[in-house]
């Protein structure tokens, strides 16, 4: 082994130089910062708000519960839309399962829109 | 080969000879205010029709970018100068002032137009400020309503010239190089009848025979 490395060895050369290569640029720019261009800081340099006005409040606000009739009209006339053409293009090949299970899906969002419609939700106010 | 003093005192001379002789000189100051002023970044923002004129000068027929300050940057803290660019409200004042707080240092104003450098026509009125200069430094004033961009140019090389003249060391040094120094400006606050103060005393004198907090001068 007299006069020869292992491999390691050369590994570990090749790692200090690369965390100097990696450090002595910071610490470089650090000392040319701290003696030509010194912070200067305060309160309001310092501040996270640039401009404008800070926000006030909460942001973990309750939502009004009478939103839930938007996701009903919009899975009825949306999704539902979006299924029935894919539906109506294989109609003709379906099978017995295959039509009772999107007859299933279609009936309760046409329930649905019957219940939304006799509410009154459908009514433009 | 290059020689370097920090006192920035060159002998104009000497170098002139120097450099026929193919040996040029230059001193640290020289190369540090070199860089600085070919790499102006200024804010990006407006407040009036001064703005319009403003990007006018950005664009490709007047060509900021030819003096190196076409990087407008929309946070203050990567801006170096703020180009008050219209009639300051007093309800923006401190908002104006607040973001010049927040620019890093060495920072630079150019105050573009009647109204950033007097109130211009609205001088008379109740909620315009007369002048951007009566709370935080300004560098270099431009008349005009609006200035041509060529105006605005014009202000930019003096800026540049401003720059150039600068000394690393002595009374004269930059801000940010004297420790004593202020770090920020005081921002003005929403009185009754005005904004208090009406004037940083540190920053603008009130012309004589004048009292500068009279609301209607």
């Amino acid at each position: 082994m007299n006069g020869q490395y292992s491999a390691l060895q050369f590994l570990s050369v090749f790692l200090v130089i690369a965390t100097l290569f990696a450090i002595g640029p910071l610490i470089a720019a650090k000392l040319w910062a701290s003696y030509f261009s010194p912070q200067k800081t305060g309160p309001i340099k310092n501040a996270a708000y640039e401009c404008g006005v800070e926000a006030t409040g909460d942001a973990w606000q309750q939502f009004r519960s009478e939103y839930y009739l938007y996701a009903i009209v919009f899975l009825i006339f949306d999704v539902e839309t979006v299924f029935l053409m894919p539906f109506a293009v294989a109609f003709g090949k379906l099978t017995i399962g295959a039509f009772l299970a999107i007859a299933v899906f279609v009936l309760l969002l046409v329930e649905g829109l019957v219940w939304a419609w006799a509410k009154g939700v459908l009514e433009w106010k | 080969m290059e020689m370097m003093s920090t006192n920035g005192s060159t002998d104009e001379g000497l170098k002139s000879e120097l450099g026929r002789q193919g040996i040029v000189v230059s001193s640290f100051n020289e190369i540090y205010n070199w860089g600085r002023r070919n790499s102006v970044w200024p804010m990006q923002f407006g407040l009036a029709c001064c703005a319009i004129e403003m990007i006018a000068t950005t664009m490709s027929r007047f060509d900021l970018a030819r003096f190196g300050a076409e990087v407008f940057r929309p946070s203050p803290r990567q801006a170096d100068l703020m180009i008050v660019s219209g009639t300051v409200t007093k309800k923006m004042a401190p908002q104006v002032v607040r973001l010049y707080n927040q620019m890093a240092e060495p920072k630079y104003v150019i105050a573009m137009g009647a109204c950033a450098i007097s109130g211009g026509p609205f001088k008379q009125g109740y909620n315009v400020l007369k002048g951007i200069d009566r709370y935080i430094p300004v560098d270099v004033h431009i008349p005009g309503c609006p200035p041509r961009p060529e105006a605005l140019i014009h202000a930019f090389m003096t800026l540049q010239r401003q720059i150039d003249a600068q000394v690393l060391t002595g009374v004269a040094r930059p801000r940010h190089l004297n420790a004593s120094a202020p770090s920020e400006f005081p921002i003005p606050e929403f009185g009754d009848h005005d904004l208090l103060p009406s004037h940083n005393r540190e920053v603008w004198k009130a012309p004589p025979g004048r009292s500068a907090g009279e609301p209607s001068e």
